[in-house]
């Protein structure tokens, strides 16, 4: 593990990267009371402003801050600019494949894909099947996992296709920045970010249903003691529509309405923050509250957009994973930009015995799990875990994948006694509409424990601003 | 605007509004209990700032002795209560929270310190043992969200809402505040000049709305029970007056208004005639009591009004 990717200073004795160098200056000079009263001050203002999440499993209503690391993750240009191609094409590829399941499902009939590894998948839709969305987009918000391992290289980790979030820190993060250290962005041409709830807006009105010309949309949450309300209030005020919940939503005559103090109105567009599940009691979940009764059903007459599309988990669970480079080669006729980490299939009798052989190396993931729960990280865990494991893979080999384990790059950062490098990601967000479009840049998340490789929040991660530097 | 919306900020005003005039009530029945008095006086006057607020029930069955420590606890910090301070600033900030995005950054961000604040004012009450500042603080935390609110947010759909909700709520309260003096202090004839105990009741009733003062500057003459009744309930002038309050409730509604709520409009306006062309030696003939408690069944029965037309509507 110690051969990891540093951001900030080369390999060799020490020396500071180009794109760090600047930062780096600014950096010898501050005084560490001005650091340290900076940070206090980031942290009042992120709980005054509410910046919280909900942590599930704690008392009802508990809020927490995610902690903010006041050291930015830079990245060059040219390296974004790579990142940047892979990611629209690999996303491209992610769109036409959903719209190829639930139509012709070429790439199961070309024997890309073995056709089990659809109908068995608890993501797949069959109410989907022959329906036709707006524009053939599916994955309209897509947040995409990206690691950098040992020499540099990029992988993608997770294609987030379904409701994905963290984009609110991704800006929240960069405002701060820019009201603690405004004489750093004088110093550096860092791309801006601010203007994505624009995007998004104009790429959710641009799916709307066929002859709507002033579309209304609206972004649906679950309720302000989901994890995420925050992002939910903060993208709706961003955008200036509505933030609806269920309840606020009825079906009449075909069509999907609002009630407003004014009486019924039409809505056209709903960006939901929402699983599957959840969205229609008549269809999916029965015991749901957070949906609108026949909300399917409109849904599938092609009057109302959902933003993402109802089925789009088909092509992001971990078990589809390891077919994206085929499919990109399949659909586009391309050669993958982005690379995907080796992923063994323990599905498959020969990848569970390597698997099973070698588990103190390998990061064994749940094929349907999120957030870092129900892994094991086999460097990390010791000789009991990595045994009740293995009876847990045995049990249900097609329930997991392997993969080894990344030694994932690290990001100087404030820790307790310094700073010290902690190990990060990237979540860009990719909107996908009339085209494919992402601003520079996204959401880094930092695994704040000495060695840790979890970076999620729920885990005990925390953010940083990331800077995209234009040459 | 969504109904929802709407609802959450209407409470939202309330709540905070409501918070305002509980810490006012309280800091009355404070300073007055300082007064010299029997203790069963002492008493019934802890007891009647329960009644206000019709919380007796809920008050005994929690507690066994009705005494000023008890009352302030209930009244402050118990989170059971639903009345309590604490409880209206908690809902106050959820129902913000609730449609953060349609608040501005400093209204919202106002009323989420004011509940970051609380948790710790509410320990130091606990540890001084006296609630005074607390009571400042409070009333402070409402003026500001009441200017953060008018000084940064559209005159649209969301400050009508907020608006309602303030001035009906503080009808409300200010007709009970009036309504339980009236009580305490039903020996002294209206209109004749109130011997020395009874003036400390009337000034404290005075302050507790912010109306001593306005009371010198209108009158310029010795406290009646009658003047005050008309100075709270008649004055166009007097910003926490029943009259001054249904004016705004009126505007406001006219604001909102849409195709179901011509009835509520109506409703709405009678109250505010009645007490337009009202004259307090009228009131007073044909019992300020009866005045208060039909007015107070207005109020609710208004309130129920504007939430079937506008905030909760049956389905379409």
């Amino acid at each position: 593990m110690a051969n990891f990717f540093d951001e900030m200073m080369s390999g060799d004795a020490g020396t500071v990267r180009e794109h760090y160098r600047e930062f780096d200056n600014w950096l010898k000079r501050q005084s560490p009371e001005r650091i340290a009263r900076k940070r206090a001050e980031a942290d009042l203002a992120f709980r005054r402003v509410g910046i919280t999440f909900a942590v599930y499993g704690d008392d009802a209503g508990t809020e927490r801050l995610i902690p903010f690391d006041t050291i930015p993750r830079i990245i060059p240009a040219h390296e974004w600019g790579a990142l940047e191609a892979g990611l629209v094409q690999r996303v491209k590829a992610l769109n036409m494949f959903v719209h190829d399941i639930y139509h012709d499902q070429n790439i199961i009939k070309a024997g890309i894909i073995p056709a089990e590894q659809i109908y068995k998948n608890a993501q797949y839709r069959p109410e989907m099947q022959g329906i036709n969305v707006a524009s053939d987009i599916y994955a309209h918000i897509a947040g995409v996992d990206i690691v950098r391992a040992g020499a540099g290289e990029f992988y993608v980790l997770e294609d987030n296709l379904r409701v994905p979030s963290g984009v609110s820190y991704m800006l929240e993060d960069r405002k701060m920045m820019m009201r603690l250290f405004p004489e750093l962005f004088a110093k550096h041409r860092v791309a801006p970010v601010e203007h994505y709830p624009d995007m998004l807006l104009e790429n959710l009105r641009s799916v709307a249903p066929t002859g709507v010309n002033d579309p209304t949309v609206v972004v649906m949450t679950p309720g302000m003691y989901n994890s995420a309300y925050f992002e939910h209030a903060f993208l709706a005020q961003q955008m200036g529509v509505e933030l609806v919940e269920g309840k606020d939503l009825f079906v009449s005559q075909n069509h999907v309405y609002m009630r407003t103090i004014r009486g019924p109105q039409r809505i056209d567009v709903i960006y939901r923050r929402i699983d599957d599940d959840f969205l229609d009691p008549l269809a999916f979940r029965s015991d749901s509250s957070l949906g609108v009764p026949g909300l399917l059903s409109v849904y599938r007459a092609g009057r109302v957009t959902l933003a993402n599309a109802i089925g789009t988990g088909v092509a992001d669970d971990k078990s589809i994973y390891p077919f994206v480079p085929d499919m990109i080669r399949f659909y586009l006729s391309e050669q993958p930009l982005l690379n995907n980490v080796p992923t063994w299939q323990c599905r498959k009798p020969e990848d569970l015995a390597y698997t099973l052989a070698h588990l103190s190396e390998l990061v064994v993931k749940e094929v349907h799990g999120a957030g870092g729960y129900g892994m094991l990280i086999g460097p990390a865990s010791s000789k009991q875990q990595i045994e009740d494991f293995r009876q847990r893979l045995i049990a249900r080999p097609d329930g997991y994948i392997a993969q080894p384990t990344l030694a994932l790059s690290a990001c100087p950062t404030y820790v307790e006694n310094g700073i010290a490098p902690r190990h990060i990601d990237l979540r860009p967000f990719v909107l996908s509409g009339k085209t494919i479009s992402l601003v520079p840049g996204g959401l880094t998340r930092v695994a704040l424990q000495e060695g840790s490789l979890v970076v999620n929040s729920s885990q005990g991660g925390g953010t940083k601003d990331t800077w995209i530097l234009e040459e | 605007m969504l109904s929802r919306t709407a609802d959450h900020l209407y409470w939202m005003a309330r709540y905070t509004e409501r918070a305002e005039n509980t810490a006012r009530m309280l800091d009355v029945a404070v300073q007055t209990s300082m007064l010299p008095q029997s203790p069963a006086d002492a008493e019934s006057g802890w007891r009647a700032m329960l009644s206000i607020s019709e919380l007796e029930e809920a008050f005994e069955a929690k507690y066994d002795v009705l005494d000023a420590r008890n009352v302030l606890e209930f009244m402050i910090s118990d989170p059971g209560n639903s009345s309590s301070i604490v409880s209206c600033i908690r809902g106050a900030r959820e129902n913000a929270r609730a449609v953060r995005g349609v608040l501005t950054t400093e209204v919202w961000e106002t009323n989420n310190a004011t509940w970051l604040e609380m948790q710790r004012r509410v320990d130091k009450v606990a540890l001084d043992g006296d609630p005074s500042e607390f009571f400042e603080w409070v009333k402070y935390r409402s003026h500001l969200s009441r200017g953060v609110t008018v000084g940064t947010m559209l005159t649209d759909e969301a400050m009508y809402f907020l608006r309602l909700g303030t001035f009906l709520e503080r009808a409300d309260n200010t007709a009970r505040i009036l309504d339980i003096k009236y009580h305490e202090a039903e020996q002294a004839a209206a209109g004749e000049v109130l011997n020395q105990r009874d003036f400390y009741y009337w000034a404290a009733l005075l302050r507790s709305v912010s109306g001593f003062e306005i009371y010198r500057k209108v009158y310029r003459d010795a406290i009646t029970p009658a003047r005050v009744a008309e100075l709270l309930m008649l004055r166009a002038d007097m910003p926490r007056s029943l009259l001054a309050c249904m004016e705004q409730v009126v505007a406001n509604l006219k604001s909102v208004r849409n195709d179901v709520s011509v009835d509520t409009e109506r409703m709405a306006g009678k109250i505010h005639a009645q007490l337009q062309f009202a004259r307090i030696d009228d009131i007073l003939e044909a019992g300020l009591d009866d005045t208060l408690s039909a007015f107070l069944e207005n109020i609710y029965e208004l309130g129920n009004r504007i939430s079937r037309d506008f905030l909760v509507p049956l389905a379409a």
